[in-house]
């Protein structure tokens, strides 16, 4: 038989935040890999609310596509506010 | 690749599991941080063996969690080396098989409860005086585990020195025992830091790649200079003739220590290496029908699941 | 006792308790033996829940018996026949299926059990079920499902299964016997009429075994005497263990 699938486990540490990536479980299903998540990374007040996803089902990019992907942000830098001059008299801006 | 890798492990910037790596270096990870895994768990059995006999339900409840963080440990670390590309399962079967290695500390037996004391503050002091500087090792998951597992860890050398405080200042039986325990963990703990420098035979490449920050004997040297005042203070003699304050050095001087016991409790011939290994060799094998039990249920309701 | 000492209720929480203890004594054998690290750490969590549950109902009893015995006096320096827990939770865990059906057994009775001593007459007991009521949700949830997945798995698990729940069938009727101290417990608002809860009890068995694909068992002989201190073999091997330091160290601290 084989071994229990691989488990991405996302932890909503606080209200008001995003889930984060904590780490990953082996688990036979979907509950299981719940319950698992939960005895394994909140042992200690770590989290408000838990998602499960099978590693098998992330698509991530491909580190060669890193250049494609990601550098043509770089020469955009008229999309961060500190492109624009304020004259330091000028408020709430 | 190599110049360029080495350029990158060099600017800071880590490495993560789907960049390009030198075999080498994916190769010295899976075996390091597989022997990491492998010592976590191994290491749970030791403190295990006392889990039942705690003398206080106090005590009980904190070695419980003690051990059940070994085992988190563990996991987290496992799942470092299936970022490399090798199932939990490949890496335990290597350990079953006798293949893969675990700190040799954890073929010592556990014989009073002041050995709980002795491993806690002794064995988790020199562990995480090892592990704190992986927290910023090259590979991205590695240092993730380690960070959390560094700050899981920082109760468990308290709990140790408590027990041993208490035993110290406890009955006159109650302090031998306490004495007894550091006389036993002593020297196996210092060989935790690995053989010395100069016969390291995996360290400078290591120390490259930034998998490993500092060296054994630095390491060690750290180790010492940390607990002899801890062991002044609670009474107790570190069963070392020489060892003593060097104010010349800023560090204390200490005594050669026994590597041929080191290599030959490697070997298999520690007091305890048979029954550790078959204890995980027993675990997997009588869980196996536990495992493939909840693997055929999850079968049975995809296949439902579908029909429906 | 001490005079004006209440031993109805002394002996009440030594029942919730030493059932509590032994129990977590028993998974706590485990500890670095499960089938799956996932389970390991898994189970150790119910172990710890119900070692800290036992001391909150001893350290009550203590306080109640008022001769200045704390938790651990009552933990490891009663002899077996002061002890008060049920007989189902001393009983080894042999394999899986065996510590599955035990606390499948015994987390669905608990369940109810607090649920009902949250509205006891005495607010510390109705404040320790609370906290512990949260706890044994989860509990009951987990063993639920692992009798399903175990029952319901391949041929083995479900014969492993079947073999468990049959076994450990007699020791479940003494889960709901009321005695001369239950009843006057009950008549002070202590707690609830155990017998009562044995129908919904049943109807949650029925229900996950139905689930399981596995049997209710038939028999209708029940073991009894672990709450009077009658019990099995095995609890003198426990608490040997348990109470080891603790009896070849007199009066020693730890």
């Amino acid at each position: 038989m084989s071994e229990w699938p691989l488990w991405e486990v996302f932890i909503r540490s606080m209200h008001g935040l995003a889930h984060k990536h904590v780490g990953s479980l082996h688990a036979p299903d979907a509950e299981m890999a719940i319950r698992n998540a939960r005895d394994v990374y909140t042992r200690r007040n770590e989290g408000v609310s838990i998602w499960v996803v099978r590693s098998s089902d992330i698509t991530a990019s491909s580190p060669g596509d890193k250049e494609a992907l990601f550098e043509p942000a770089n020469s955009k830098v008229y999309r961060h506010p500190t492109f624009y001059e304020v004259p330091d008299e000028v408020e709430n801006l | 690749m190599s110049a360029e890798f080495q350029e990158r492990i060099e600017a800071g910037i880590k490495i993560e599991p789907k960049d390009e790596m030198p075999e080498g270096y994916r190769n010295t990870l899976i075996r390091q941080i597989s022997q990491h895994a492998h010592s976590e768990i191994v290491g749970q059995l030791p403190e295990g063996n006392w889990i039942t006999r705690a003398p206080t339900l106090k005590r009980k409840a904190i070695l419980l969690a003690k051990v059940q963080d070994e085992a988190g440990h563990g996991l987290y670390l496992y799942a470092a080396v299936e970022t490399l590309g090798v199932t939990r399962e490949q890496t335990i079967q290597d350990l079953l098989s006798g293949k893969a290695k675990y700190s040799s500390i954890f073929n010592y037996p556990t014989l009073t409860w002041a050995d709980i004391g002795a491993i806690g503050w002794l064995v988790d002091g020199a562990a995480i005086i090892n592990q704190i500087p992986i927290c910023r090792c090259s590979y991205g998951p590695y240092a993730r585990a380690m960070v959390r597992i560094c700050k899981e860890e920082t109760f468990h050398q308290r709990q140790g020195f408590e027990i041993m405080l208490t035993l110290a200042r406890g009955t006159p039986e109650q302090k031998a025992m306490a004495q007894d325990a550091l006389n036993r963990w002593w020297w196996p703990s210092l060989m935790m830091h690995g053989p010395p420098d100069a016969d390291s035979k995996h360290s400078a490449q290591s120390m490259a790649w930034k998998i490993k920050l500092f060296s054994n004997d630095e390491l060690r040297q750290k180790f010492v200079d940390q607990i002899a005042p801890q062991a002044d203070f609670l009474g107790l003699k570190i069963p070392d003739p020489d060892l003593k304050w060097n104010p010349e050095r800023g560090h204390y001087d200490f005594g050669p220590i026994d590597w041929n016991e080191f290599y030959s409790v490697i070997q298999g011939n520690g007091p305890c290496n048979r029954e550790r290994l078959q204890a995980r060799i027993d675990a997997h094998r009588q869980g196996a029908w536990v495992r493939d039990a909840a693997a055929a249920y999850a079968a049975k309701q995809r296949a439902k699941a579908r029909v429906a | 006792m001490s005079a004006g000492s209440d031993n109805i209720l002394f002996e009440y929480l030594l029942r919730l308790g030493d059932n509590c203890l032994i129990l977590s004594q028993r998974l706590s054998e485990w500890c670095g033996h499960g089938p799956v690290l996932e389970e390991d750490i898994a189970l150790t969590n119910v172990a710890l829940d119900l070692l800290g549950q036992a001391r909150l109902w001893l350290s009550y009893a203590g306080e109640v018996e008022g001769r200045g015995r704390g938790e651990d006096d009552l933990a490891f320096l009663r002899d077996a026949r002061e002890f008060r827990n049920v007989l189902l939770v001393e009983q080894s865990n042999a394999d899986y299926a065996f510590t599955t059906a035990r606390q499948f057994y015994f987390d669905a009775w608990h369940s109810l059990a607090l649920s009902e001593l949250m509205r006891s007459a005495d607010v510390r007991v109705a404040e320790i079920a609370e906290k512990a009521a949260k706890e044994v949700t989860y509990h009951l949830q987990r063993s639920s499902e692992w009798v399903i997945r175990l029952g319901d798995g391949t041929e083995e698990s479900r014969h492993r299964m079947q073999t468990a729940v049959d076994a450990l069938w007699s020791y479940t009727g003494e889960l709901f016997e009321m005695d001369e101290m239950d009843r006057s417990a009950r008549e002070r608002g202590l707690g609830p009429d155990w017998s009562a809860l044995r129908e919904r009890w049943m109807q949650y068995v029925a229900r996950t075994f139905a689930e399981a694909t596995l049997e209710i068992p038939q028999g209708t002989w029940m073991q009894r005497g672990g709450r009077h201190g009658v019990h099995s073999e095995r609890l003198g091997y426990i608490l040997a263990e348990m109470q080891f330091l603790q009896r070849a160290y007199p009066g020693a601290k730890w």
